[in-house]
């Protein structure tokens, strides 16, 4: 199966676990206790996230903390670059058209 | 040389929404010709090396408009862009697919909603485009379609750059 960051956020719960580890590390209890869904499901979601590496499990004394690494979102906002590549170049002919069009009728 | 506008981009993932916003340098009614009457559209509407070619136009609400886009190895992908609302030199919406050459739709692909409205600043035109997906997964695969078509005109672009020097 494949594991990337835009399927780990295609997810609105893994979208909800994110913003609850952005704002600090959470033991396992402790997140599970923000949803309705049982423990074992919040599991599957969190090795989801960390097999794409959006969070990080570490251990501190007897407790496992998971954390959010912000970095590996940061990619989610390359996915727009192609984007941008096609339309700038689209709109930079409709700009040449526009322009072309002025100095026909002028 | 074409001077660079800012085209400002946003995403908005939770909602299978992305926007894309950009200001023209001519009146509303000719930047609403450029985006509707097919003899400017085939000029610009697919990013280069490729070509538009229009096979059919019915700028309507419930109208479609069937073209193809043809690479530069020949290659066709046959589009049709189906009109939903049209307020003349406001906004027209619509629903896009690939297809054959006779418009019948390849459910392959996700379909796309676009909605495009246009605003008079003086004498210059803000374009609003809002891109909504059916679903998650849909704009999953658009995402990595888009990897494949903007790499190439990245490509022509360094190809330009390279030619130029």
């Amino acid at each position: 199966m494949r594991r990337d960051v835009f399927q780990a956020i295609a997810d609105p719960t893994r979208r909800a676990i994110l913003s609850l580890l952005a704002m600090g590390a959470m033991t396992p209890t402790a997140l599970a206790e923000h949803f309705d869904s049982s423990r074992q499901a919040i599991s599957k979601h969190i090795q989801i996230l960390t097999e794409c590496q959006l969070v990080k499990q570490e251990q501190t004394g007897r407790e496992i903390y998971y954390h959010f690494n912000s970095k590996k979102l940061k990619e989610v906002d390359k996915w727009l670059q192609p984007f941008r590549a096609t339309w700038d170049t689209r709109f930079d002919q409709l700009d040449a058209l526009l322009k072309n069009n002025k100095n026909k009728k002028s | 040389m074409i001077a660079t506008k800012e085209t400002i981009y946003t995403k908005d993932a939770a909602n299978k929404k992305m926007s894309v916003v950009r200001e023209f340098d001519a009146p509303v009614a000719q930047v609403w010709k450029a985006w509707t009457e097919t003899k400017y559209l085939d000029q610009w509407w697919a990013p280069k090396p490729w070509k538009a070619v229009t096979q059919s136009m019915d700028f309507r609400e419930g109208g479609t408009w069937l073209y193809y886009m043809q690479g530069p190895e020949g290659e066709r992908h046959y589009c049709r862009n189906d009109y939903k609302t049209i307020v003349p030199n406001k906004s027209f919406s619509g629903l896009d697919a690939f297809c054959d050459e006779k418009g019948n739709i390849n459910t392959d692909f996700p379909r796309m909603d676009w909605k495009t409205s246009f605003t008079p600043i003086g004498d210059r035109t803000r374009v609003d485009i809002e891109i909504t997906f059916a679903s998650e997964e849909d704009m999953q695969k658009i995402v990595e379609m888009g990897f494949k078509e903007g790499f190439s005109a990245a490509h022509v672009n360094l190809d330009e750059l390279l030619a130029s020097k």
